[in-house]
């Protein structure tokens, strides 16, 4: 940016001019504020929807339940950030927070542990799932997609047979209990809400002050960003993944809380698309695939114009094939996008 | 039987560990290409495993080795198939193995098990199909000899099995169909209908949906094509329709949560809820509850399962179910493949149906007059999961 102001203004050279077109300033628009396409799709989606659907998308009651519908989404895309900020992945995010889910619902339905235990035991059993998936990361070195394509598959596997494939109730629960809490309901009129995506507004918060305002944050950017410069930086590489993974494991644990309220109950049948959905809405709110860029605000706007774009299209009546015809196309353009925004850095 | 397990479990490891090795030994660029098939096998541990069982303790020693492939094990209605499908083994003495998908609509998983099976020389398949993708392999399995059974679910082509037990789903459909219109009493209804999918045609999907539009006076002909064949608009037996939605719950609670939430942002009104089973019901209760319509919004449902099923018509969440018998489906079945294997006779068809009827009984707290049904107590006298 600099040379573009030092240049002379009569530099023949034709390659220095473009670089002050208008194209070029969009693409160094887009670098600085990384959450500025994904706004302005999200933006755009819901103005589209809201004249397609016949004015039902903007109804209170609606914009209500998609909040309630991204609540989950949400909390997992946080741990799922963090680790593409590493420039890892975590596949089997959904399923290990299904695998929490079932442990936490069972310890309270079969055991009649209180809701503030058993949660409490879903965050040593998250922390213990993020602390594997970190270890065999940093100590074996197998790449984090083959680590968690194989954990996808375990943990599926370990809650069915430990769930006995059963779905169990918010009676079995128990209604008063603290898990149900995040089913809870604030009302404004038609709108409402479930203390499920309070819970995500505040983790998002939190994470956003962590990220941004501390050294470990940092270390996470750096760590994605170059891990040998970072090593000789003096940053413990090593130490800064297994705590991501960790964090991860500890965002499972939370997921799992806002599941069994929005379910209101527990089941390995649920939240079915949820693993590459955190991807998507990574990927979509700006954060780079190759690590070090990125920020949580954006995964959060990915978050909602997945819900906004599968419930837009259901309520203008658009055919189940396009619904994810949409969400497909919208991935490609947003990593090329993150492509073309790369080669101002080089 | 202990022996049997500890050495299906045996194999399991050593399949296992088989895979790990086969994943490490590749660099990453053949670890991609292995990848679809280490993920059938892996999917796959029990029938890998009780394939090589069977054949070791099986065929040797002259047993009737039968598979049953499963949609998945995580349907308590699947998983009370299989339990009432080991017990009857042990009664008949029968090699049973037990395969399954991950998921509904994972047919991959259920062609390994088909091919499986006749690498193994069973005598028979019971498979609920999750697609029509697995027909080539069943012909495949009935030309190479195997009685081929189909429980449940009937393959859209008729040829790939040698007999279907399942519940006459149509009739589940319209039982509930004609429950609900009796109950309306001539009420406008405003409908939404929660199906199993929305992104593929399965006949147990079509025939509830469409059964129960029959039952209520809106379609006169079955179209085997998929769901959402009726006119948005019209009457039914006893007076006006509108129908708001066909939405997709995969069968689950959280599934009918949000289409109930999608349907009742089409239109608030809504009073009659007919969904495909009843986790999916109970999560359209809970959107109801939510927006505070619960409260006069009719529920009509079918599986008839013990727990949520039947506990949610005694509690008045669900009206009216229409109950089905997945054990007998289990049980019928292997018997017929051992009566063939011991030279006795091929099943037959139900007279004036395409298959064998299992059963089928509407179970409610509410009964209407000219519509049959059992009470809550009976349905649960005989309900299964």
């Amino acid at each position: 940016m600099t040379d573009s102001i030092a240049a002379p203004p009569g530099d023949a050279a034709s390659l220095h001019r473009s670089s002050g077109g208008p194209l070029e300033r969009i693409q160094h628009t887009l670098h600085r504020y990384p959450t500025l396409s994904p706004a302005l799709v999200l933006v755009l989606s819901c103005l589209v929807f809201a004249w397609a659907s016949d004015g039902k998308f903007q109804q209170p009651f609606n914009l209500g339940i998609m909040l309630q519908q991204t609540a989950v989404l949400a909390v997992l895309a946080v741990g799922q950030t963090l680790i593409i900020l590493t420039a890892g992945v975590d596949l089997s995010v959904g399923t290990a927070m299904l695998l929490t889910h079932m442990v936490v619902a069972k310890m309270a339905a079969d055991h009649g542990v209180p809701g503030v235990l058993a949660l409490a035991l879903g965050m040593v059993v998250g922390l213990l799932l993020g602390a594997f998936h970190g270890g065999i990361v940093t100590k074996i070195g197998l790449p984090p997609f083959i680590v968690t394509l194989g954990t996808f598959y375990i943990y599926n596997s370990l809650g069915l047979r430990y769930g006995e494939a059963q779905t169990i109730s918010k009676e079995a629960i128990g209604e008063d209990s603290l898990l149900l809490w995040t089913s809870k309901r604030v009302t404004w009129g038609e709108f409402n809400i479930t203390a499920g995506v309070l819970v995500a507004i505040v983790l998002y918060i939190a994470f956003g002050f962590v990220l941004a305002k501390t050294a470990w944050g940092r270390h996470v950017y750096a760590t994605g960003d170059d891990r040998e410069a970072a090593r000789l930086a003096g940053i413990d590489v090593t130490r800064v993944l297994i705590s991501v993974y960790m964090v991860a494991g500890f965002i499972y644990a939370v997921g799992a809380w806002v599941q069994i309220g929005r379910a209101e109950s527990a089941s390995m049948n649920a939240a079915t698309d949820i693993n590459l959905q955190t991807i998507t809405a990574v990927v979509i709110g700006g954060t780079s695939l190759f690590g070090g860029r990125g920020r949580l605000t954006g995964t959060l706007i990915g978050a909602l114009i997945v819900t906004t774009f599968t419930q837009g299209l259901k309520l203008s009546g658009v055919d189940a094939y396009w619904q994810n015809f949409a969400i497909g196309s919208l991935i490609l353009v947003a990593v090329a996008l993150d492509q073309w925004i790369r080669k101002v850095a080089k | 039987m202990k022996n049997l397990s500890v050495k299906r479990r045996l194999v399991a490891v050593a399949m296992t560990s088989a895979l790990v090795l086969a994943a490490c030994g590749g660099d990453d660029e053949e670890t991609a290409e292995d990848a679809p098939t280490a993920e059938t096998a892996a999917a796959e541990p029990t029938a890998t495993a009780d394939a090589a069982t069977a054949e070791a303790g099986g065929d040797a020693d002259g047993a009737v080795g039968v598979s049953l492939i499963l949609k998945n094990t995580s349907n308590p209605f699947f998983v009370s198939m299989a339990n009432s499908a080991e017990a009857e083994a042990e009664a008949l003495g029968v090699t049973l193995t037990v395969a399954a998908g991950r998921e509904d609509g994972d047919t991959d998983s259920q062609i390994a098990a088909i091919e499986a099976a006749i690498a193994n020389g069973d005598r028979g398949i019971l498979i609920t199909p999750s697609g029509d993708a697995v027909i080539p392999a069943l012909k495949a399995a009935r030309e190479a000899g195997l009685l081929v059974i189909a429980l449940d679910t009937p393959p859209s082509d008729a040829s790939a099995v040698d007999i279907t037990f399942a519940t006459d789903n149509y009739l589940a459909g319209q039982l509930i169909g004609q429950w609900t219109a009796a109950k309306l009493g001539g009420e406008k209804a405003t409908i939404a209908m929660l199906n199993l999918f929305n992104d593929q045609v399965v006949s147990v999907d079509t025939q509830r949906n469409q059964g129960f539009l029959n039952g209520m006076g809106i379609l006169d002909e079955y179209d085997p094509s998929g769901n959402g064949k009726e006119p948005p608009t019209g009457s039914y037996s006893g007076g006006e329709y509108e129908v708001v939605c066909n939405e997709p719950t995969n069968g689950a609670v959280d599934g009918g949560k949000s289409a109930m939430e999608t349907c009742l942002s089409q239109n608030p009104d809504i009073n009659v809820v007919y969904t495909i089973n009843e986790p999916a019901a109970q999560g359209a209760f809970d959107a109801l509850t939510a927006a505070g319509k619960a409260d006069g919004a009719i529920i009509a449902s079918v599986d008839g399962g013990c727990d949520p099923g039947l506990r949610l018509v005694a509690d008045g969440v669900i009206g009216a179910t229409a109950q089905q018998y997945p054990g007998q489906m289990a049980t019928l079945g292997m018997a017929a493949i051992k009566q063939l294997a011991d030279g006795g006779a091929a099943p037959e068809v139900t007279a004036g149906l395409d298959f064998f009827n299992t059963g089928v009984a509407l179970v409610t707290g509410e009964p209407m007059e000219g519509v049959e049904s059992i009470s809550v107590e009976e349905g649960q006298a005989i309900c299964w999961g």
